[in-house]
């Protein structure tokens, strides 16, 4: 057995060209807590800086820190210059961007000010999230695109902000939160709808939220792998009163994208909304047709995180009733349950399908290029 | 099987891990507790940096209830989706028959073997009066 010294690493072979992708859900984080302050009223400041924010629930940023991995992010996300994981956009390209030929981002900030008690602070600091997103992100790199932030529980002034950025190309959908005060079918969320259908954006619903509700039907649980798991449930919940509540129906060219709560539940909720819509049809007769019919026509899927089934064969026939033109590929980055996009999707998928399913669909969805 | 010269054994005390790229394969070099282990540093499941993990005892429970936690400092958990591996086999704890990482066996050979022959030291400056750590791959 010979001993020999290391070679050089420089012949380290050249980057190969890697698939074009959109990332439909990317999480850019605030490198300090008073990032916010200088697109924030001083009036807002002031209350920030004396009372503090009183949300709808005790756990303002949702269980405990660290989740998984520190601030729930890859390890080896934090940016050389210091600050949490995301709020760098120079590590952001480094990272993410360049390496994945990511074509384009779309960014949904969370901890923004939705949720508040106080809808005044709610809105001021969606506004300002907005702001922010332009300043530091969008206007920095054209990849990105961001979603307007719109204090949810306050419909009026939600749909004020959805107004004021409509046309605005820096952004490409309305971002809620799976939970909230009450199902998102609510009417008191309907002006929220009604302004996003006129702007022609997405409502983009991703999973999380702090509507004060325990992230289970069944009460709060005693792990987090239980919250990862009940954003599903969270999310079918909220789908299901979209659909029953009319909001398709009353607003029909309204689309709606599930973000980070999986899909491969969608055929069988969409099933057993359709049998019992055929038994209890008179109960809301606004529903006028099959449940399934809405969410296949007006609803969209991100991918993270991917279903991931032994036999690949189940997760195409998910993806077949769903529709291949239905999922947007996103990585959840700089979060630590990220899907890495060359490992997610098994072989066996035609040279359409994934173009379709990486970038081609949520070009068309958001209107790029 | 070759072997490689990765450092002199006081540039990498125990509680350290060194990353290096040999023949184009990303490794990682541990001490642990003065004992060297090496491993792809590569996760077999998504292909993160595996060994920038925290090093992680191993939790185990009989019953619900019952934790035990051993292993101290014997499992790397990936900086990504957390899987867990045994630094001196690579084995999965989750899904062992599917998963595995790459061990290679490192230990220390003295100065006076390694300088033998006409090898030429790139990053490692060998003397014959040091014990230097080798990895075989």
């Amino acid at each position: 057995m010979n001993i020999q010294f290391r070679e050089s690493s420089e012949a380290a072979s050249p980057l190969t060209a890697k698939t074009a992708i959109a990332d439909c859900d990317i999480h850019p984080a605030r490198a300090t807590r008073t990032e916010l302050y200088p697109y924030l009223a001083k009036r807002w400041q002031h209350h920030l800086e004396v009372y503090g924010v009183h949300a709808y629930q005790g756990m303002m940023e949702g269980p405990p820190y660290p989740k998984a991995q520190p601030n729930a992010s890859r390890r080896d996300a934090y940016p050389p210059e210091g600050g949490p994981q995301g709020s760098s956009l120079s590590f952001m390209q480094k990272q993410l961007l360049d390496p994945n030929n990511v074509q384009l981002g779309v960014l949904n900030p969370l901890n923004t000010g939705q949720g508040i008690r106080n809808h005044e602070l709610s809105a001021a600091l969606c506004s300002a999230i907005n702001d922010w997103q332009i300043d530091k992100w969008t206007s920095r790199d054209k990849r990105l695109k961001a979603s307007i932030v719109v204090g949810n529980e306050d419909g009026l002034s939600a749909a004020a902000e959805i107004r004021e950025r409509a046309g605005d190309k820096n952004f490409v959908q309305v971002l809620l939160l799976s939970r909230n005060v009450e199902p998102l079918g609510q009417r008191r969320y309907w002006p929220i709808y009604q302004a996003a259908e006129e702007a022609g954006l997405p409502i983009g619903v991703h999973a999380f939220g702090f509507g004060g509700n325990p992230i289970t039907p069944s009460g709060w649980p005693s792990y987090y792998i239980e919250e990862m798991v009940g954003h599903s449930q969270c999310q079918q919940s909220a789908l299901a009163s979209l659909v029953l509540e009319g909001v398709f129906e009353r607003f029909p060219k309204l689309k709606m994208v599930m973000i980070e709560a999986g899909f491969g539940w969608a055929p069988s909720l969409a099933w057993r909304l359709d049998k019992v819509w055929q038994r209890l049809r008179s109960e809301v007769p606004h529903v006028k047709r099959p449940p399934s019919e809405y969410i296949r026509e007006q609803v969209w899927w991100t991918t993270q995180p991917m279903e991931d089934p032994e036999r690949r064969e189940d997760l195409f026939d998910v993806i077949n009733w769903i529709g291949w033109d239905r999922l947007l590929f996103a990585t959840d980055y700089p979060h630590w349950d990220y899907d890495e996009p060359s490992r997610v999707l098994p072989a066996g998928v035609s040279e359409a399908n994934r173009e379709a399913f990486y970038l081609g669909n949520a070009r068309a969805l958001y209107g790029i290029g | 099987m070759a072997r490689h010269v990765i450092a002199p054994v006081d540039e990498l005390p125990p509680g350290t891990r060194k990353f290096l790229e040999i023949d184009g394969r990303p490794i990682a070099v541990f001490n642990i507790k003065g004992e060297y282990f090496g491993l792809m540093n590569r996760c077999p499941h998504q292909g993160a940096a595996l060994c920038e993990g925290p090093l992680i005892g191993l939790a185990q429970s009989r019953d619900p209830g019952e934790i035990e936690y051993t292993k101290l400092g014997e499992i790397i958990r990936c900086p990504w989706h957390g899987w867990e591996f045994d630094i001196r086999t690579g084995q999965s704890y989750c899904d062992p028959r599917r998963f595995r990482v790459k061990a290679y066996p490192a230990n220390v050979e003295p100065g006076s073997s390694v300088v033998k022959g006409p090898y030429v030291a790139e990053t490692v400056t060998v003397r014959v009066e040091s014990d230097y750590v080798v990895v075989e791959l």
